[in-house]
């Protein structure tokens, strides 16, 4: 049987893979970008699993309103990265150095 | 029943109207041609919005089945933000015009920006929060990245894209678990179910990761990586833009969380809130002090200063919210007059943001150096100015709270942000002569350097009223 906590510890998963796939990546912007639709997704997975055990339609709602938005956020990332490959010729992560900090 | 809700989010939708409308009539228009009238005219609707949302009485209201909150505190707060979203980008421009920069879709930038900002200090439930920020957060973006062919604009950009979604991220993840361990995603829901102060564990992690990506937004430390640089490479304008109203509608929207969400659970809160405080006001005024850039130096400034606001939100209390609703309205008005100045600085044309170039601006300018040293020294909380009065007021809310450790930290915090301020002065009056900066200056950022200065130091007397509002709107907010 496939309870809540089963739920729970996939998106658990898949959110730290996220976050890490965020700090550990050395390489490509691309892959940050893939790393942050990875969190969101996490999100939905906890939004839809609570939803069901709740018995509420409010979550379901939520993810809707997370899955248009991560789209739209997506799309100006993409707009941001291209303005920036044509700057600098490059998208790896180590180039994006100009300031310090 | 729903044009009665209409009615109360009115003030938004006319601004989301108007954003649309002055979209298309640049698009089928002039192009950048129309951006100065975009731009006039998107300062004219935040103008008579605030005057909207000012005169809209006292008592709270509530919309949307409890989605949208229209009190006292988020009528402050809106005041606050669309009259310095206004002001900012009058300001900016001058400079956006002189490099190229001055496109029409950089007002309706600014203006969904604001109407983001609007949405998040009225959210009553966890979807209007996250629909706001992300409004303005996606506006955010853009417009920092909006000097298209620079490459430190464009990784700013990158840079704020990449960590302010991954906060996104964190906010939302703490977003769902609320709503599974309290059912619900309102907020008079979610404080119904911790009336006793306990909270499951599920709805305290939550609250934690709730936290991180609101601290994120408000740049507190350890959440503060991408501000230095942002505000760095963004243009001059944005900068100032980021510096004033996102802040004050980050700030509003954490003070609404806490309570309206979780008001009864304060202990927990206010020591993770003390402990982003601390941080924020000593790495905000140690990481500044080795600082050679004016906009770099003005990141870290925020971060302590925001760390001080902070301080007035961990206090838990009535007064500490006011306290914190002042220092917010202080600290906009100074950086206002600061970013005034900024703007102006220049060389043969070229924008010059090294602090060196300051050297000796006394002899040359004395009137605008002295206006500079009110603000930097209020900005510091050097007595009688009217930062001073800000930092005592958040401070005074700690000792009353039981926090005297809390207050003690910022009084030593602020005396080492001092020490970066009067650095500056002291490039201005005793520095050795350097090449000289450009002395022209728009009139109207002279003014605004002159006003604020002034406000500085005739505002001590009675603080220009705004005390009442801010008891009023710290009423609503703290029951």
């Amino acid at each position: 049987m496939v309870g809540l906590e089963h739920y729970l510890t996939v998106a658990a998963a898949l959110f730290v893979i996220g976050i890490f796939g965020i700090f550990l990546n050395r390489k490509n912007v691309i892959v940050i970008l893939m790393s942050i639709e990875l969190i969101l997704l996490a999100v939905n997975i906890n939004l839809v699993a609570f939803s069901s055990f709740l018995g509420d339609l409010v979550g379901q709602v939520f993810t809707m309103f997370v899955l248009t938005v991560a789209a739209a956020e997506a799309a100006i990332g993409l707009a941001i990265l291209v303005c920036f490959f044509r700057t600098r010729g490059s998208i790896d992560v180590e180039d994006i150095n100009v300031m310090k900090g | 029943m729903i044009s009665a809700d209409l009615s109360i989010a009115l003030p938004e939708i006319l601004l989301a109207l108007f954003a649309m409308t002055a979209l298309m009539v640049g698009v089928f228009t002039g192009k950048d041609r129309v951006a100065h009238l975009v731009l006039w005219a998107t300062a004219a609707a935040f103008v008579i919005l605030a005057l909207m949302v000012a005169l809209q009485g006292a008592e709270s209201r509530t919309a949307f089945g409890g989605m949208f909150i229209d009190d006292a505190f988020a009528r402050f707060a809106k005041v606050m933000i669309l009259l310095s979203a206004a002001v900012v980008m009058l300001m900016g421009q001058d400079y956006m015009e002189r490099h190229d920069l001055l496109r029409f879709e950089y007002p309706v930038l600014v203006a969904l920006a604001a109407l983001g900002m609007m949405i998040m200090v009225s959210a009553g439930d966890l979807m209007a929060l996250y629909m706001g920020l992300e409004l303005q957060s996606l506006a955010l973006y853009v417009i920092v990245a909006i000097r298209r062919d620079s490459a430190r604009s464009t990784e700013a950009g990158l840079k704020y894209f990449m960590l302010g979604a991954l906060a996104s991220g964190m906010l939302l993840y703490g977003a769902s678990l609320v709503y599974g361990f309290a059912g619900t995603t309102l907020f008079d829901g979610i404080i119904s179910t911790i009336a006793d102060g306990e909270m499951p564990l599920g709805l305290l992690i939550g609250l934690a990761f709730l936290i991180a990506g609101l601290a994120f937004k408000v740049s507190a430390v350890p959440f503060h990586m991408w501000t230095p640089d942002v505000y760095q490479g963004a243009p001059t304008p944005v900068t100032a833009f980021l510096s004033t109203a996102p802040k004050i509608a980050a700030m509003a929207l954490f003070a609404r969380v806490v309570f309206e969400a979780f008001g009864t659970a304060a202990a927990d809160w206010g020591q993770i809130v003390a402990f982003l405080a601390v941080l924020s006001m000593f790495l905000g005024g140690i990481a500044a002090i080795g600082q050679r850039d004016i906009k770099r130096l003005m990141a870290y400034s925020s971060i302590a200063h925001m760390g001080f606001a902070l301080v007035g939100l961990a206090a838990g209390s009535q007064q500490g919210v006011e306290a914190m609703l002042i220092y917010m309205a202080i600290y906009v008005t100074m950086n206002i007059g600061v970013f005034a100045f900024i703007l102006s600085m220049s060389r043969d044309g070229r924008p010059v943001t090294d602090i060196a170039s300051l050297n000796m601006l006394s002899a040359r300018e004395p009137v605008k150096a002295a206006a500079l040293l009110v603000l930097l020294f209020s900005m510091a909380g050097v007595p009688p100015l009217l930062g001073f009065f800000g930092k005592l007021a958040v401070l005074w809310a700690a000792v009353e709270a039981g926090m005297a450790w809390l207050a003690v930290a910022g009084v030593i915090a602020s005396v080492i942000g001092a020490f970066y301020y009067l650095r500056i002065v002291y490039y201005m009056y005793f520095g050795e002569e350097f090449e000289e900066l450009d002395r022209v200056m728009p009139n109207l950022q002279w003014g605004l350097l002159m006003a604020s200065s002034v406000i500085m130091v005739v505002g001590v007397i009675n603080l220009f009223g705004i005390e009442s509002f801010a008891e009023a709107a710290a009423q609503t907010l703290v029951r």
